[in-house]
């Protein structure tokens, strides 16, 4: 044999990613704490058992895009500025192999704050529909891959300070304007339609769909598929190694 | 081992590497040298697949760089980055020897480029000798058959120095072919097997210390360039020739004898040609390269 299988390589960079990440403070504070003190305090503003079916899905859709977008972007960002990722690109492990890393490790890292939320929300009284949860972990899996193949495409063509200021700023954008703090169907017809579209709308309304009323989400599949087929396609073209 | 053949990397329409043709071999230390900005790192990096060549051939075990094959069997030290700020020394060489097929022990690796694996300190709180000794550590570890290190020993203090080059030596000793860069011209006398000494993208000159300094078995002399080396060659006894190794510097190959030098300044008074400086092996690496940035000043 004169390479390791990229079965291997990706394991060994998931943990990898997974002991990185778990120690850096900051990135914890936006994976677990900011969704569990978001749902928290919706907890306290008096939700009625209707209100908190429909908040645990939204902190659910904010906690992945926290972790597979801004997260990910902004730390991927620096490590290319440090020159890590470029030292990687001169070892066996290629790009497949570094995004499959990030993007394991990263729905490692949903999985654990999703059941933290879903723990604190059912505490809450929280009541899903358990027809539901399949079609949400499908949502939910697709939203990751989208959001993961987005946070590479910015950080791998933008240097980390922007990377660090585009990645907040749509993060925030897309909570307040793009269909999550929001529901699309309270927005007029055609804005609602357009945002609809939206990856983040498309997560926020998928988990919303399946989890409130157990209905098989087929507008947000179709557009989180698009959403990670383009974002893929994308990353593969643009990631660099170089800072 | 490591073939490249009419490379050309630009920046915009600036040619960093200009029609670069190269090679080293399995079992020696090959040193490219020359001035900031004379296209050592660019190479290196198209070398290692860090960046793509716009013309040429880089061949690697006959390969292109970016085979999965030779990027397991190539070590690399690269001058900037290369370390994960927020990781342990131990943890990050653990982590990489899990990307090669064979590899050292990491703690045994770090022991022996002076960093102790028990350390909690984290790769960006490490002095920056420290660092290089990590980062040759991490070169090291997949057992590579093929070194690119680039500035492998800036920053690094006298024992240290010493210790990496020791390390060196007992891997071309094995077997592996060494391709650094450095302005380091102390090591580069103590260590390469072979020189390669560029300016402006090109290959300026190339061969043994001794071949460029005209030293051990050769002595030196100035003239005006462009020289009829043959003619003077031919006017010498039978073993003995002469190159110009830059611009108005010539180097006379074959044992120094006062006759030699005779002939030499005997021909130049026939030809009309002021030879100065004729002198025995007392030209070191330093005084080539400057007389070489002169040159191309001038």
């Amino acid at each position: 044999m004169t390479t390791t299988t990229s079965a291997t390589r990706i394991r060994a960079h998931t943990r990898w990613e997974l002991r990185l990440l778990l120690r850096n403070g900051e990135q914890l504070l936006l994976m677990f704490v900011v969704p569990v003190l978001l749902l928290i305090a919706l907890g306290f503003s008096g939700l009625s058992t209707k209100g908190i079916n429909s908040a645990v899905p939204t902190v659910l859709a904010v906690s992945i895009m926290a972790t597979c977008f801004t997260s990910l972007a902004i730390g991927t960002g620096f490590e290319r500025r440090a020159g890590a990722l470029r030292y990687l690109g001169t070892t066996p492990l290629t790009k497949f192999d570094l995004i499959s890393g990030k993007f394991l490790a990263t729905a490692t890292l949903t999985a654990m704050s999703a059941a933290v939320i879903v723990a604190l929300g059912l505490a809450m009284s929280w009541d899903p529909e358990l027809s539901g949860i399949l079609p949400a972990v499908l949502v939910a899996l697709l939203a990751s891959a989208a959001w993961v193949a987005w946070a590479m495409v910015l950080a791998g063509v933008f240097r980390a300070e922007a990377v660090l200021a585009i990645a907040n700023g749509l993060f925030l954008l897309f909570i307040m304007f793009g269909g999550v703090a929001v529901a699309t169907s309270q927005m007029p017809g055609p804005v609602g339609a357009a945002i609809d579209l939206l990856p983040s709308a498309a997560l926020a309304n998928g988990l919303r769909e399946s989890l409130e009323t157990g209905g098989f989400p087929v507008l947000a599949v179709i557009v989180l598929t698009f959403w990670t087929v383009l974002g893929v396609v994308l990353a593969r073209r643009s990631f660099r190694w170089e800072p | 081992m490591v073939e490249i053949s009419d490379l050309i990397v630009k920046y915009g329409e600036f040619r960093a590497v200009d029609g670069l043709n190269f090679q080293a071999e399995s079992g020696q230390i090959t040193a490219i040298l020359g001035p900031n900005g004379a296209g050592k790192s660019s190479t290196i990096e198209v070398a290692c697949n860090l960046r793509s060549a716009d013309s040429g051939q880089v061949r690697l075990f006959g390969q292109p760089p970016h085979s999965q094959d030779i990027r397991a069997r190539m070590g690399v030290m690269l001058q900037s980055g290369g370390l994960y700020p927020t990781a342990r020394p131990l943890e990050w060489l653990e982590y990489l020897a899990k990307l090669y097929p064979q590899s050292d022990k990491p703690a045994e690796l770090l022991t022996a480029v002076g960093i102790d694996p028990g350390t909690r300190t984290q790769t960006r709180r490490l002095s920056g000798g420290e660092q290089q000794r990590v980062k040759l550590a991490a070169a090291l570890l997949g057992n590579p058959e093929l070194l690119f290190l680039d500035e492998p020993t800036a920053g690094l203090d006298a024992l240290a120095r010493r210790n990496l080059l020791d390390l060196l030596k007992s891997r071309r000793d094995a077997g592996a072919a060494i391709v650094l860069t450095t302005h380091m011209l102390p090591d580069v006398e103590d260590l390469a097997d072979s020189i390669t000494v560029m300016s402006q993208g090109k290959v300026a000159m190339s061969g043994t210390l001794a071949e460029l300094t005209g030293t051990r078995s050769a002595l030196s002399f100035g003239a005006p360039t462009g020289l009829n080396c043959s003619t003077l060659g031919s006017s010498l006894p039978m073993g003995y020739s002469v190159r110009e190794t830059t611009p108005g510097k010539y180097v006379v190959a074959g044992t120094p004898t006062p006759d030699i030098m005779s002939s030499i300044t005997t021909w130049g008074a026939a030809q009309g040609v002021m030879v100065t400086d004729l002198g025995i092996g007392d030209r070191t690496l330093e005084q080539l390269l400057i007389d070489m940035s002169s040159a191309e000043v001038q």
